[in-house]
């Protein structure tokens, strides 16, 4: 073997080594985030948890059912403002739009995504809190409604564009109008992607802190109503990690898992759903 | 502006057709569409030049001519889907019927004028869902099942899949999607089917296959094909049209195009010189 050749080995086998331990360490880090949360999470929980509210400083037990009412309802409305507003602009933007209008829309879209979300949070604040002179679920839902518009948006578009233009030209010969052709055979061509964004936008905001921290505030009891202060799964995490007590820590890897799970079991459904209907090869 | 309705042209000689002889030929025919003076941009760019042409009914008509020439560009300015792209410009006049297509309402005229495509392009939907498609949206009173039935019996196609409707349309070979595709233009009963090169995806099986069919199919509707390949062109055509560089250079029956073409060019190109 020729010097120049071992060496062409030898560099070959280096990068082989370094591109798999670099993927290894990646899915370790994971692995290790999630073994940890189950393993304390796991002690910690109980049926308390998901059914008594959490108990007055100074006692043990108690739980977090408010916390977790609150972080559904928060969720609910942050996908009821940022999903329809992301879906419907990213059709616009992949189906109607061009030039200059289009440019404008994706490089702010793009901007949002990138603002930190506390900044959203004071955002919230001087908008939804303020004029009601309250904390509420709102004003939370809507923080994190916001930061949902950006991701949905960008990454609809994506695969709205992606659906091959044999399939729009086939819609649009047989006499379908525009609209007809998105909503008959665009949408449901790029739905399994459309509803992947969805849920990403869905993880990504559901454990956000810092936004809620000046809209939701926080709750030790149940919240009396949407516009009220409301307790939820992360600020709890906030709240708990940070307090000196042994218990509240437990509560809180409790309370990690619990939101983790949740993630978990939304998006298991969600890829259930999508692995019926037809998929378009990809050609 | 155009006027909506127009004395409805049935004998029409296009004055292209290039000699005496043609035009006793075709004097017998209807044209159910004619194009005169069909200029076309894109951007700057012009692509067809002064086309006119007839487009006798129940028969079939070929668009032949090397890459670029501009047929598939023709051919897709017969049901206006030269609109979905942008910067594109066309002038001149092109009636179905007598009546101009460009004054009509375009979705309703995609209805009478279906579209095959060069690759086999089926919905990511069932065999049955993407031959009702075209029945669906127009909201059609028909009932569905039986013209389904009917248009994938037209098609060649339905002895094939007749057990299988409900499977995903993805599940069929080419041949038989490009097939599939036929009876979805089908289904809803145009009076003119635009094939723009159906067989160049698919294997010389395939494309006997629906050679035949558009055959058939011509007592059912007026055809127009564009194809690149000549001996598909005598195979299947009444008339044929050769094109190049924008320019119709030659449009005859199909026998008199293909044994003694009167323009140097034409004969060129299908004895194989250029192209």
């Amino acid at each position: 073997m020729s010097p120049r050749l071992r060496w062409r080995k030898f560099v070959s086998g280096f990068m082989l080594t370094m591109t798999g331990v670099c993927a290894v360490v990646a899915v370790a880090v994971l692995f290790f985030i999630l073994g940890y949360l189950v393993y304390h999470g796991g002690t910690s929980i109980s049926w308390n948890f998901f059914t008594k509210l959490p108990a007055p400083v100074g006692e043990t037990g108690g739980g977090m059912a408010n916390a977790i009412v609150g972080s559904a309802k928060l969720l609910l409305l942050a996908t009821l403002i940022g999903v329809p507003i992301g879906f419907f602009g990213a059709i616009y933007l992949a189906e109607f739009s061009g030039g200059t209008i289009a440019f404008v829309v994706r490089y702010a879209a793009d901007l949002l995504n990138g603002v930190p979300s506390i900044v959203i949070g004071i955002f919230a604040f001087t908008l939804v809190v303020q004029p009601f002179k309250h904390f509420s679920t709102l004003a939370g839902g809507f923080a994190l409604g916001l930061m949902m518009i950006p991701i949905t948006l960008r990454s609809t578009e994506e695969f709205l564009r992606a659906v091959p233009r044999a399939l729009r030209e086939g819609a649009m010969a047989l006499g379908a109008s525009k609209w007809k052709t998105i909503s008959t055979v665009i949408v449901p061509a790029a739905y399994r992607g459309i509803l992947t964004a969805i849920l990403l936008a869905f993880a990504r905001v559901a454990g956000e802190t810092a936004p809620l921290l000046f809209t939701a505030l926080g709750n030790r009891f149940w919240s009396p109503g949407w516009n009220q202060p409301t307790a939820s799964l992360p600020a709890m995490i906030y709240t708990y990690a940070i307090a000196p007590y042994e218990d509240w820590h437990r509560q809180a890897w409790a309370a990690g898992l619990v939101l983790l799970g949740l993630i978990l079991v939304i998006n298991i459904v969600a890829r259930a759903i999508l692995s019926r209907g037809i998929a378009v090869p990809r050609s | 502006m155009h006027a909506s309705v127009r004395p409805a042209v049935s004998v029409n000689i296009p004055p292209t057709v290039t000699n005496a002889g043609t035009r006793e030929a075709t004097s017998a025919l209807s044209m159910r569409m004619t194009i005169s003076k069909v200029n076309f941009f894109y951007g700057a760019k012009q692509t067809l030049f002064d086309i006119s042409m007839g487009i006798a009914t129940n028969k079939v008509t070929a668009l032949i001519g090397p890459s670029g020439c501009g047929k598939s560009t023709l051919l897709r300015t017969f049901n206006r889907m030269h609109e979905t792209v942008r910067n594109s410009r066309l002038q001149g006049e092109i009636l179905l019927d007598g009546q101009d297509i460009i004054a009509q309402d375009v979705t309703a005229l995609r209805r009478r004028i279906g579209m095959v495509f060069q690759r086999p392009n089926p919905f990511p939907k069932s065999i049955f869902d993407n031959v009702a498609y075209g029945l669906r949206i127009n909201g059609s009173k028909l009932p569905i099942a039986e013209a389904v039935e009917k248009s994938l019996r037209h098609a060649a196609l339905w002895d094939e899949v007749k057990d299988h409707l409900h499977k995903s349309a993805y599940e069929l070979s080419g041949g038989q999607q490009q097939r599939l595709c036929i009876a979805r233009a089908l289904a809803v009963e145009p009076e003119v089917l635009l094939l723009d090169e159906p067989c160049s995806a698919l294997d010389p099986i395939s494309t006997a296959k629906i050679e035949e069919l558009l055959v058939q199919l011509k007592d059912l509707c007026t055809i127009v094909i564009v194809t690149h390949n000549m001996q598909q062109a005598a195979r299947v055509s009444d008339f044929t049209a050769f094109l190049l560089l924008g320019q119709l250079i030659e449009f005859s029956p199909t026998p008199q195009l293909f044994t003694t073409p009167t323009d140097p060019r034409t004969e060129a190109y299908i004895t194989g010189r250029f192209g």
